[in-house]
Parts: structure tokens; C-alpha cells; sequence
């Protein structure tokens, strides 16, 4: 391990620590309104200012954090699952699997899954907790966004099966699960990785807007999606700079994890 | 010596040149559905209506006034059933045909024509059966099958049509006449040269040449637009675009008090819905509406939510309707303390955290709202703070609108919403559907055969009454009466009427903002655009 994926590591357990200890070290709680200190600057009291309700931000980003870096990553592990199974055994098997793969992908990508989120919403008990609704988006997340890199994985399992030392492989007489497993899911490790991360920020981003249509995380529960809807507002952004505090943070925490689990250029062939 | 001689070139050159015409550019939020003025029931078409239409009495949007358009005179009589028009001579339409009272006694039969189903013709079918109409000289009947409460006013939304105009409805008597659509664009209204009316000087209006309209549904789209001088009004802003802008234009920012709209709660009190009978039983008591009523504090919500931009609500009508606002209802003052002696009286109590009602339940509901509008979310999270203070759990629930009016309308599967209620109209007869226990928007509970309890029986009769009455006075008696009772019950919770505010560009001039729709041009045909050409020149 470098030196720099061990600051990434400190960084991140650091995050993580913090998230988990907010009960502790959040002079406020998330949901509680001080109404006379409606959209503060930081302060002794509120070290990231207040929110327009006048909660404060600083609790809330500990426990949007909390909330973001457990069911975010969950969410695109969900999807790089689901993208590596159908994608990779429709670039490993080629043939009609790989046909009717590729046209399930693109009528999956064709199909206007905003009314399924909006029909799934409509269909939930109203008294749903806010826990409850945040776990079922990501998991909705989850299972609607494997499409995209499962195009992905299929080409670069499709790459991989015609490679040279794929080809000696099965020449030496290596076949089946032993020839998946042990030389074409490691060379895919890569690209899975990358799906992954990417996804990360991506299934943020997307339970800010679905927030729009209620089907978000609910009030008064915090997530950095929630969080990053207040940059609509860029007159405020631009006043009150400390409002970044959430974009800054996912960056931060996206990059320390590429760093953390960067792969080498070693391939185990 | 050569640059001498082009600078007064080009000072010349510029000089020949004509200003531009004066053109004012304003956004609808969505394509107009019809042009047709008597089939109008979507706001961008109420736009082009207001903007083309004449009427023969117009509601005076500043003073709240009658006034006398193309009727000089009019007369109410047989309990509100007829109204008699003296009118004004020598006036045209935009293509040139003379106005006679043909044309009105041709509006008023279509207006009231089943084939054709006018929805402006809804407030005049009072009773079954036919209008009459007559015609004598320049004096025109109309005489409807029941009374029509606040007959006159109801005309101010009749756009009179032409009987005898090969252009039919094309063919206007108001300021501006449609000129061009492009779908998805714009409308594009010019100058009727053929309006009537003049100024005190004697010049014809209107003084703009015409009136763009631009299609424009994203709303900071919208205000970038204002900001770069390419639309000259922002209508309905809300207080945060508001604050944004008048800190960068401050001359342009309008703000013009509390509007007829307010925003109000209720909950779910149908008898069939799919509810607990438990939580119906709270629904249904007065106690409990107004507990909840006193224990949300509506200064809070106007300071925090709407900035300053709102007015604390106590009933059904604003103290933007001057003459129908009831001054003797006040908001209830916020106390969480009030709050929880009134539900303990009904049978409620505190443990620990947590309200119980007398069987043990816990006090748990949702509300539902809109999603899209922040200023309903903002609010919800005030609310639900509030009433955690009585040891209430309020479950906020943001649904798409097609949703939320399926389940307040349709299937009754809530248990309360906050909405937001846009009036247009001043008289109390334009909230009969709301009022009256047997109509379709009864909201908290709709189409009841017959008043499922005592105060909405009484409800009824003091808004029929009111209906039944012409003296405007008696109809005031009645309708403060219905509105104490509103208020005493709360089946609706009144909570803000919102601001009126606007933002106007500085180079248009002879603006009089008013309170009532549509606040900045509802005098179109005064504006004018400073250094603009207009044909009056």
C-alpha cells in the first residue's frame, strides 16, 4: 500500500468515524429547527451555518453522510452485480445469448422508468418511515441502473474471450468455470471497478432528483442528495461559499476510494 | 477630418433610424388550449381572453369596482334573473364589423348553449332551462333561467363575441387581437386599431403595438430572461426568486401584498375512505382540527418559508378582498400549550413523547403534498417540528400531483394534505363548490347526499341564502356567518395568503400593480414602453 492510499484510508475511516459518532460530535440534532438563526453563517454554534429552516448543516452532513456512504455504494453494488452477471455471461457466451442480452439492454435503456419510480411511490403506505423510503430507493436504484454497464462489461468480456491468453488458455485445455473464474473475472476487474465508482456519485445525484418527485430520502432525514439540492440556488452558493461543504465531501470521499482500491496493471493470467 | 465626417454619418444614419415598436414580452407558463374566449378554463388562455376579449362590465383589478365598458349602463332585476345593457354606440371589432346587441344577445345564447358547454357559462346556469334574450336599438336583455348571484360581476369573464363576423371569434373588441401562434413559442397579439377606447388626451389606445407571449415553463429560464431585458413582467415569483432579484433590481421587484391564494390543510373526515376508524374519529372532531389549527405557527411559516412575503390566514376569503373579508376572524395565535389542553379535553393525552388518543392509540398521520414546490416542503417540515411539540409524529409524503388529486378526489387514501388554492374571483359564489356539503370539492369530505352534520347543514343554508339574496349587504351577513363557521370548525386549516409579487421591467410604464389577477397588466392597454415607437406617435 502507497503512502498516499494510506491517507486516503485515514481520510476515509476518518469520514466514516465521523458519521458514525455524529450523535456525539454534531452540536445539534439533524431535524431540529432554530428558527432564529434561519440560514446562519458558521459560527461556534453551527460550524457550517444553518439551513434554510435553520437546522444545521454541519449535524446534517454527518448524517447525510451516514446515510450516502452506506446505501450509495450498496445501490452500485446491486447494479455492478447485476451488470457483471448478464453482461459478462452474454460477452463469455456470445451466440443468441449474447443477441437477446444486447436487446434486453437496450429495451431496458428504451423503457421510461421515472413512471415505475413515480408508480412505486404512489404504491408505498403513506406512514412509511424515512428509513424505509431511503432503503427502497437505492434499492430501486439498484435495480434499475445495471443496464448501462452491463453494455459496458459485455464488450470488454467479448474483448477478453477473443484475447491471446484467453485463446492458449482454452488451448492448453482450460474450460468452463475454472476458464471464468480464474482468467476472465480477474482481467474484468477493472472495468467492474470502474462501473462502480462511477455509479457511486451517480445513484447520489439521482436520489437528489428523485427527491422532486418524492420518492427521495423524507423529511427530515438528511442525505447528501438532499443536502446537494440546495446548490440550486447559486446566488446563495455564491454568498454563502460553505454550502460546497457536501460536493466538496463527496469528492473527497470518491477519490479516496478510487485511490484506496486502485487496482494494479497485474493481470493473473 | 475624416473621422469628423463619419461620426456625423453615422449620428445621422442613427438619428433616421425608427425606435423600436413597443412590444411588451411576458411568459406563459403553458400553451394556451383554446383561443375560443367562452371555452376558456386554463390560465395561459384566461391571459389571451383578458388581453383580446371585451367585455361589456370589467372588474376594476385595483379599486374592485364595477365599470362600465361596452354596456354605459346597467340594470339588475327579478331577483337577480335579468340584466338589461344600455350600449355603446360606434364602436367596432378588430376586423371592422360594427358592435350592435346582436352580438350580445349571440354571446349570451351561445354562453348559455348545452351544445357548445361554455365552463364561463357554469356561474349563469343557476336552474334548468333556456336564456331569453332581446334586442332593441342599443339596448340588449339577457334574462336567465334562475338568479345568478352577483350577475353583473359574472360578466367581466364574457368576451362578447360577433353574431355576423366571417371571422367569428377571431374578430375581438378588445385591445389586442391574435396576430400569430407558433406552438411551443409564442402568441403574438397586435393592436386592435379598432378599440374603442381613448385617453384623457384623446388618443385611441392601446399604446403598445403589441404584446408577445412567450411559451416558457422553467421558471429560472425565465427570470434569466427578465434579468437580460428580454421579458418586461415575471408574474407569481416566488419569495426566494423575489429576494434573488431584488437584490440585483431593486427598482424591478413588485410587491403588491397579500393575493386572494392561500395555502390551507385538511384532513380526510369521508366516511368511506380506507382509513382506521380510529384516526377517522380525530378527523372528524372539531377539537382536534383546531388543536392542530393553534398548534402551527403561521408567523413562523411567513417569516421562515415565504421571507416576509405572506399574511398569516384565519379564513376562506383574504384581506385582499376588500369587501367580503371577514375582519372580525383573526389567525389563531400559535400555542403548543393551548394545543394540548384542547386535545386533552377531547380525550387525549401525553406519554412521554408520544400523544395517545383515548383508546391508546398513538397520534400518527401523513401529509401529502405537491411535489415540485418548495415552498409546501419547507412549510410541512415547520409543521412537522410543531407538532412534535404535542408529541404528534406527522409523516411528510411528496407525491406527484396526477397522485395526490387521484387520492383527494378519486380514491380518498390520505389523511391530509396541504395544497394551495388559487382564487380568481372576489364573490362568494365563485367558492360554492367548496362550501356547499353536496358539491365535488367539498374537499374533506365531497357529494354528500345530505349533511353528514349540523354546522355543514348550516353551511349550506347561510350560502344558499347569500346566493338567494341581491342586497350586497345581506349577502356580507350571510357570508361572515359562513365563514365563522369555517373558522369555528376548521375543516379546512388556513394557514398564508402569499404575496402578491411580481417583477416588472423599469422601462414599462404606467404600472399600477393590484392585488387581484392579472396583477401587472390588468390595465394592458395603459402600458407603455419607455422610448418606444408607438403608432400613437
Amino acid at each position: 500500500m502507497t503512502r498516499i492510499q494510506k491517507a486516503a484510508l485515514v481520510l476515509l475511516g476518518l469520514v466514516a468515524l465521523a458519521s458514525l459518532a455524529a450523535g456525539w460530535i454534531a452540536p445539534s440534532s439533524y431535524s431540529e429547527q432554530f428558527r432564529d438563526a434561519i440560514s446562519a453563517p458558521p459560527s461556534a454554534r453551527f460550524p457550517l451555518g444553518t439551513d434554510d429552516l435553520g437546522r444545521d448543516r454541519f449535524a446534517r452532513l454527518l448524517y447525510g453522510t451516514r446515510v450516502s456512504l452506506l446505501l450509495a455504494p450498496a445501490a452500485a453494488f446491486l447494479s455492478t452485480l447485476i451488470a457483471a452477471v448478464v453482461g459478462g455471461s452474454a460477452g463469455y457466451a456470445g451466440g443468441r445469448w449474447e443477441r437477446i442480452v444486447t436487446l434486453g439492454i437496450d429495451l431496458f435503456l428504451s423503457l421510461p422508468w421515472l413512471f415505475l419510480l413515480l408508480a412505486v411511490r404512489a404504491l408505498l403506505p403513506l406512514n412509511t418511515s424515512p428509513v424505509a423510503s431511503v432503503t427502497i430507493t437505492f434499492a430501486l436504484l439498484g435495480c434499475l441502473g445495471w443496464a448501462t454497464p452491463a453494455r459496458i462489461i459485455r464488450a470488454g468480456t467479448r474483448t477478453l474471450v477473443n484475447s491471446d491468453f484467453l485463446v492458449q488458455a482454452r488451448a492448453s485445455g482450460i474450460s468452463g468455470l475454472r476458464l471464468f473464474w480464474r482468467h476472465l473475472v480477474p482481467n474484468l476487474r477493472p472495468i467492474l471497478l470502474a462501473q462502480f465508482w462511477v455509479s457511486v456519485p451517480l445513484f447520489i445525484l439521482s436520489e437528489a432528483n428523485l427527491g422532486l418527485l418524492g420518492l427521495g430520502v423524507a423529511e427530515p432525514l438528511p442525505s447528501w442528495g438532499a443536502l446537494l439540492r440546495e446548490l440550486e440556488n447559486y446566488t446563495a452558493v455564491l454568498q454563502n461559499p460553505w454550502m460546497l461543504a457536501p460536493v466538496v465531501l463527496l469528492v473527497t470521499v470518491v477519490c479516496c476510494l478510487q485511490v484506496v482500491l486502485r487496482t494494479e496493471d497485474r493481470i493473473p493470467c | 477630418m475624416l473621422k469628423h465626417t463619419l461620426r456625423i454619418l453615422l449620428g445621422v444614419a442613427f438619428a433616421a433610424l425608427p425606435a423600436a415598436p413597443a412590444e411588451l414580452r411576458f411568459a406563459l407558463r403553458t400553451e394556451p388550449k383554446t383561443f375560443h374566449p367562452l371555452m376558456v378554463e386554463d390560465e395561459s388562455s384566461e391571459t389571451i381572453r383578458y388581453l383580446t376579449g371585451g367585455v361589456l362590465i370589467r372588474l376594476n383589478r385595483y379599486t374592485q369596482e364595477l365599470e362600465a365598458e361596452l354596456a354605459t349602463k346597467w340594470t339588475v332585476s327579478e331577483n337577480g334573473r335579468r340584466i338589461d345593457f344600455d350600449l355603446r354606440p360606434n364602436v367596432q371589432f378588430s376586423d371592422g364589423t360594427p358592435f350592435s346587441c346582436e352580438d350580445v344577445a349571440f354571446t349570451v345564447r351561445q354562453l348559455m348553449d348545452p351544445a357548445l358547454h361554455s365552463p364561463s357559462g357554469d356561474a349563469f346556469r343557476s336552474a334548468p332551462g333556456a336564456v331569453e334574450t332581446g334586442c332593441v336599438g342599443s339596448r340588449a336583455m339577457a334574462r336567465f333561467p334562475g338568479p345568478v348571484a352577483a350577475l353583473a360581476m359574472q360578466f367581466d369573464q364574457v368576451a362578447i363575441l360577433s353574431a355576423h363576423s366571417p371571422r367569428k371569434e377571431a374578430a375581438v373588441l378588445g385591445p389586442f387581437a391574435l396576430a400569430e401562434y407558433k406552438p411551443g413559442s409564442y402568441v403574438l397579439l397586435r393592436r386592435n386599431a379598432n378599440y374603442w377606447k381613448r385617453d384623457a388626451q384623446g388618443r385611441r389606445l392601446p399604446y403598445l403595438d403589441a404584446i408577445r407571449l412567450e411559451i416558457q415553463q422553467n421558471r429560472e429560464l425565465e427570470l434569466l430572461r427578465f434579468r437580460r431585458g428580454e421579458l418586461d413582467i415575471v408574474n407569481r415569483l416566488d419569495p426566494e426568486m423575489f429576494d434573488r432579484l431584488s437584490t440585483e433590481m431593486p427598482r424591478a421587484v413588485v410587491d403588491a401584498g397579500p393575493s386572494l391564494d392561500m395555502e390551507l390543510v385538511f384532513f380526510n373526515q369521508v366516511a368511506a375512505s380506507p382509513l382506521p376508524d380510529y384516526k377517522r374519529r380525530w378527523f372528524r372532531s372539531s377539537e382536534f382540527r383546531r388543536a392542530i389549527s393553534e398548534a402551527i405557527h403561521r408567523d413562523d411559516i411567513v417569516r421562515v418559508v415565504y421571507h416576509g412575503r405572506a399574511q398569516p390566514s384565519a379564513g376562506p376569503v383574504s384581506a385582499a378582498n376588500h369587501f367580503w373579508f371577514n375582519s372580525a376572524l383573526k389567525p389563531p395565535i400559535y400555542s403548543a400549550a393551548a394545543a394540548l389542553d384542547r386535545l386533552e379535553r377531547d380525550g387525549f393525552r401525553r406519554s412521554g413523547e408520544a400523544l395517545l388518543d383515548r383508546d391508546g392509540h398513538k397520534v400518527e398521520f401523513s401529509m401529502i403534498t405537491n411535489s415540485g414546490n418548495k415552498l409546501h416542503e419547507r412549510m410541512l417540515a415547520l409543521i412537522q417540528q410543531d407538532l412534535a411539540k404535542l408529541g404528534i409524529q406527522l409523516n411528510v409524503v411528496i407525491l406527484d400531483f396526477p397522485s395526490l388529486v387521484e387520492r383527494i378526489t378519486r380514491n380518498f387514501n390520505y389523511e391530509s394534505v396541504l395544497i394551495a388554492l388559487t382564487n380568481v374571483g372576489l364573490d362568494p359564489n365563485d367558492q360554492m363548490n367548496i362550501w356547499l356539503s353536496s358539491a365535488e370539492n367539498h374537499q374533506w369530505n365531497p357529494n354528500q347526499k345530505t349533511p353528514e352534520t349540523a354546522w355543514e347543514a348550516e353551511l349550506d343554508k347561510l350560502m344558499q341564502a347569500q346566493t338567494a339574496v341581491q342586497d350586497p349587504k345581506k349577502r356580507k351577513l350571510y357570508f361572515d356567518q359562513a365563514q365563522q363557521i369555517v373558522f369555528d370548525q376548521a375543516p379546512m386549516i388556513f394557514l398564508v395568503n402569499p404575496n402578491a409579487l411580481s417583477a416588472v421591467s423599469p422601462n414599462l410604464k404606467n404600472v399600477t400593480p393590484a392585488l387581484l389577477h392579472p396583477q401587472i397588466y390588468w390595465n394592458a392597454e395603459r402600458l407603455n414602453i419607455a422610448g418606444a415607437y408607438t403608432s400613437q406617435k
